[in-house]
């Protein structure tokens, strides 16, 4: 049921339909395609009664993008109601004892949750391989990863389970799954949204943000969950995105940096094609594009790589086995408790970036990594300001190949981690990215774009990225969905 | 021979202190910090570690972190951060601790006492601010371990001396000084009992002249001043016979028995930490303006030394009952409110380090806890000063201040307490004592003098203890020597 908030919004309008019927529609679309996709986790079963509950405030005049519009939510951030897993076997079940501050904005703002939806474990991964779930499928091929972390709520939303969701992005895990699933996501800047609720991989670079169809829904999604929180001291005061004013395709005066040296090797040179297509595009509506040269674009991986896994081998040393979560049958004392809890309930990926955190953090190693990748990180902020001191926002690709098959990635954690080259300076300086689509490649799989801006330009991203789909199509072609596998593939694969 | 009462070795001491906060709330939540609740009522999921949860920081744990750096003479860390220290304990649901490392609040201070042999400043190396651990129990029933989240999130300043304490003495007047400034400034109860104020002792010994300092060990799990002084002592003198023995002391954690009267060894696995500290990037680092710490000087009270010096000054005190007086913020308070309602201060101390610290120690009751009135113990001071009772009767009547804050006043008139003030009535009864005991007054006559004191006994008696002693002595002195 391919559709977009703002249709759903319309025809709710004109009452041609309700929230219930529309959230019923849904809960039977995933009923008869997630048993191949396997976009969601858990299922909200009492959706239908949430959205009538929002009919009868809509009858009584409540207002809102979102209001009525059901939504599928990353299996990462805090729900009372339905289980909160991070797709670990650590947190199976687990039932959290609040709401993310993002949750109780959505249900404020009408909004309806379809369930949660599958990724990585603990947002670990570039392919919803890693889940503990089981992995999810890419709506537009079945034999292929729909990305990641957010792979679910990206699945979700191609595969029109869900016309909006909401994931998150610690380096790249939002914007990834929507180049490889032809979406729209936007990566907010960092203390836009607010984090309280959401089960933390990396602090300092999580965020939670949108993925929908369109630039427009993104900004819809977006302007709800947005703002300052006093729960979270790291979320930014005074945030409050007006969006309206920037739907519009007047890019005069707009000035776009293309970093030449990110169209370099190791790029598909489809998505190559794409990127510089979409540049002419966008000199077409009036922005001007110029060349330039990134600087320190080889040691943002590693510097992530670093920061990113230390603070994760810190974060998820609260699942012990003690408080809640998985507990082993027996143990002898308190470490084979320890022991035996961790390497039973995490995942393999999940454990190789717990010891490279733990390990860089190590008295006699600190300054050698982790205090060398903060000094990265800097010196990354400053060839960024200096780019923003010139240009509205960057152009670049979102990754270097479009979705890749099932089960390729995992076997070289190395070439996985390399292929987040385009995402992860974003996150390590809190800057804002939108990635929209922007082709196709010759197996008709889809390519994505990113537009990075400086702290809180998030309008101006919405702006480059509403004029350039009010004059592509990219972003309307829907997958032809199966609702079986095809066994053949399957019995060829495990055969190999 | 020299050194450390006369082993030839001198002692070398430095202390880590822990001191609970006493504001409202926790440091990262809004739980309450009350001690003695129901196991884990006073958690959310913030305290409790629930995952997704983020701390926010109470404002009022800097303002009582400032106040005590500033009256240690520290120098207050205007771009402060936190860090996380990580390890695994149950009692510590998030695994790591919230704590600083990198950037302490407060560096550089000292604190004066009264050393061994004089004045001394015992320099602070640093105070940092950081949260509380919940608290195991071990139920021996069921052979399970039962967790209270409780105290999870408690503020506490950690409070590090340099090396400069010689003696378990200068430990305690250490601690005392720290006890009373933390007091003074209502940053702390500072309560052992309870937990609110913890030490860790570093020790070593070496040979009087050794330039270079001996291997320290850390004694743990001391709950009042004299568990402390004698895990010290213990620790000296364990020291000193293995090094006398030909052996090596070894660098290592020792959980001090105050029962037994004996330390041991923790297990060598408890020492082997790696805190893997980071900066905590959660809590976003703290700016603190010249005109904020100038706002929080201006709070500063009046801090012991200070009182101590004023009340000699002023009250004409002696050092020492200054000294004890101001020990406590809350005993000056009484001592300051009553010589301000009967201008008796020496009368006033006399009462306060007398009579009520001897029942205080007796039940273990601290100054804070006291309820009287200082208006009822002035008026008693006046009614002494203005010989209406005598001292005896004031010290009865005072033991019913302490207890349940009578009206001296109300409770002289009806019990009849006052003193013969008729001296007629009293001369015609030191005239029929005399009469009545002819073999005293001759005893005293032969020169036996103490004889008065029987006949002075004897007049009280009569008067059932009303008359002034005093002048009952002069008044028959003067009678016999006729």
């Amino acid at each position: 049921m391919q559709q977009t908030a703002k249709e759903l919004k319309a025809a709710l309008a004109q009452g041609k339909t309700t929230a219930a019927a529309a959230t019923a529609a849904y809960l039977e679309e995933i009923s008869k395609y997630d048993g191949v996709y396997h976009a969601y986790n858990s299922i909200n079963t009492a959706a239908v009664e949430d959205a009538a509950r929002v009919d009868e405030r809509l009858a009584e005049g409540l207002t809102g993008l979102l209001a009525g519009v059901p939504i599928a939510i990353k299996d990462n951030i805090a729900t009372e109601n339905l289980p909160t897993t991070c797709s670990s076997r650590i947190l199976e079940g687990f039932m959290s004892p609040y709401n993310a501050t993002v949750i109780e904005k959505l249900a404020e703002a009408g909004a309806v949750i379809l369930g949660k939806a599958n990724m990585d474990e603990f947002a670990m991964g570039s392919t919803t391989e890693t889940s503990y779930t089981g992995i999810t499928r890419n709506p537009w091929d079945e034999n292929r990863v729909p990305g990641g972390s957010s792979g679910g709520s990206a699945a979700a939303v191609a595969a029109g389970l869900a016309p909006v969701a909401l994931g998150s992005d610690t380096g790249g895990s939002i914007r990834q799954p929507c180049a490889y699933c032809g979406l729209t996501g936007i990566k907010p800047t960092y203390g836009a949204v607010s984090r309280y609720g959401l089960l933390a991989y990396g602090s300092s670079l999580d965020q939670i943000g949108p993925i929908a169809h369109n630039v427009e829904d993104c900004a819809a999604v977006l302007s709800v969950i947005a703002g300052y929180d006093e729960k979270d001291s790291t979320s930014a005061e005074g945030v409050q995105f007006d969006f309206a004013a920037a739907l519009n395709d007047d890019l005069r005066g707009k000035k776009i940096g293309l970093p030449t040296n990110y169209l370099g090797e190791g790029l598909n040179p489809e998505i190559r094609a794409a990127i510089l297509a979409a540049c002419e595009k966008f000199t077409e509506l009036g922005a001007e594009i110029e060349e330039f040269e990134m600087p320190m674009m080889e040691y943002a991986v590693p510097a992530y790589y670093i920061i990113a896994s230390a603070e994760a081998s810190s974060n998820l040393q609260r699942y012990d086995g003690i408080k809640y979560g998985y507990h082993p049958e027996s143990f002898t004392d308190l470490e084979d408790l320890y022991l035996t809890t961790r390497s039973e309930g995490f995942g393999f990926e999940v454990k190789r970036r717990i010891m490279l955190g733990t390990f860089a953090l190590s008295s006699g190693y600190y300054d050698a990594y982790y205090q060398k990748a903060l000094k990265v990180r800097t010196l990354i902020r400053q060839a960024f300001d200096a780019a923003f001191a010139k240009y509205d926002a960057i152009i670049s690709p979102v990754a270097p190949t479009t979705a890749p098959r099932l089960g390729e990635s995992l076997s070289d954690p190395l070439a996985m981690y390399l292929s987040d080259i385009y995402t992860v300076s974003v996150n390590l300086i809190g800057i804002p990215a939108i990635a929209l689509p922007c082709g196709f490649d010759s197996e008709n799989m889809p390519i994505g774009m990113q537009l990075l801006g400086k702290a809180m330009s998030e309008e101006t991203l919405v702006n480059l990225g509403y004029a350039y789909q009010q004059h592509t199509d990219w972003h309307l072609r829907t997958p032809e969905l199966k609702t079986e596998l095809n066994t053949e593939i399957e019995m060829q694969k495990e055969a190999e | 021979m020299a050194g450390y009462k006369n082993t030839g070795y001198e002692v070398v001491i430095g202390l880590e202190v822990h001191v609970e906060l006493n504001t409202a709330t926790k440091i990262f939540c809004n739980c309450s910090t009350e001690f003695g609740g129901l196991p884990n009522t006073h958690v959310c999921p913030v305290c409790s570690g629930m995952p997704g949860v983020l701390p926010v920081m109470n404002k009022q744990v800097l303002e009582k972190a400032i106040a005590a750096g500033i009256a240690t003479n520290c120098t207050i860390t205007q771009q402060c951060k936190f860090d996380r220290k990580n390890y695994f304990y149950p009692d510590l649901p998030k695994a790591y601790q919230t704590s600083q490392l990198y950037l302490p609040i407060c560096r550089n201070g000292y604190l004066e006492i009264e050393g061994d042999n004089g004045p001394k400043k015992v320099r602070i190396h640093q105070i940092h601010m950081e949260e509380d651990a919940g608290k195991l129990s071990h139920d021996a029933k069921s052979g399970s371990t039962l967790i209270d989240y409780n105290r999870c999130g408690v503020p506490l300043l950690e409070i590090v001396s340099e090396p400069d304490m010689s003696s378990a003495d200068e430990v305690l007047a250490y601690l005392e000084k720290l006890k009373s400034t933390m007091e003074y400034l209502n940053v702390s109860d500072c309560k052992m009992q309870e937990g609110s104020m913890r030490a860790d002792v570093n020790l070593s010994v070496r040979r009087c002249g050794d330039p270079e300092l001996g291997t320290r060990t850390e004694t743990k799990n001391m709950n009042s001043f004299k568990a402390i002084a004698r895990a010290i002592e213990a620790e000296i003198f364990r020291q000193i016979e293995l090094i006398e023995d030909g052996g090596h002391v070894r660098q290592e954690t020792r959980r001090w028995d105050d029962e037994k009267g004996v330390g041991y060894a923790m297990r060598s696995k408890e020492n082997a930490h790696d805190y893997r500290y980071f900066p905590e990037p959660d809590l976003a680092p703290i700016n603190i303006s010249d005109e904020h710490l100038a706002r929080v000087a201006a709070t500063i009270p009046e801090l012991p030394d200070q009182k101590q010096a004023r009340y000699v000054e002023d009250f004409k005190l002696s050092a020492y009952d200054a000294a004890q007086l101001t020990r406590s913020r809350h005993l000056a308070g009484i001592f300051e409110q009553t010589v301000a309602l009967c201008n008796l201060p020496k009368e006033a101390a006399n009462f306060l380090l007398g009579d009520c610290m001897r029942l205080m120690n007796a039940e273990g009751r601290e100054a804070a806890d006291l309820t009287f009135s200082p208006e009822r113990l002035a008026e008693l001071l006046k009614l002494v000063a203005a010989g209406t009772i005598n001292k005896t009767t004031a010290k009865a009547i005072f033991e019913k201040i302490y207890a349940e804050d009578i009206d001296p006043v109300a409770y002289v008139k009806e019990n009849g307490l006052e003193m013969m003030s008729d001296d007629g009535e009293l001369d015609s009864l030191i005239a029929g004592i005399i009469e009545a005991n002819p073999k005293s007054v001759a005893d005293y006559k032969n020169g036996k003098k103490a004889a008065v004191g029987f006949l002075v006994g004897q007049v009280m008696k009569a008067t059932k203890g009303k008359a002034d002693a005093g002048k009952v002595n002069a008044k028959l002195t003067e009678l016999l020597n006729k």
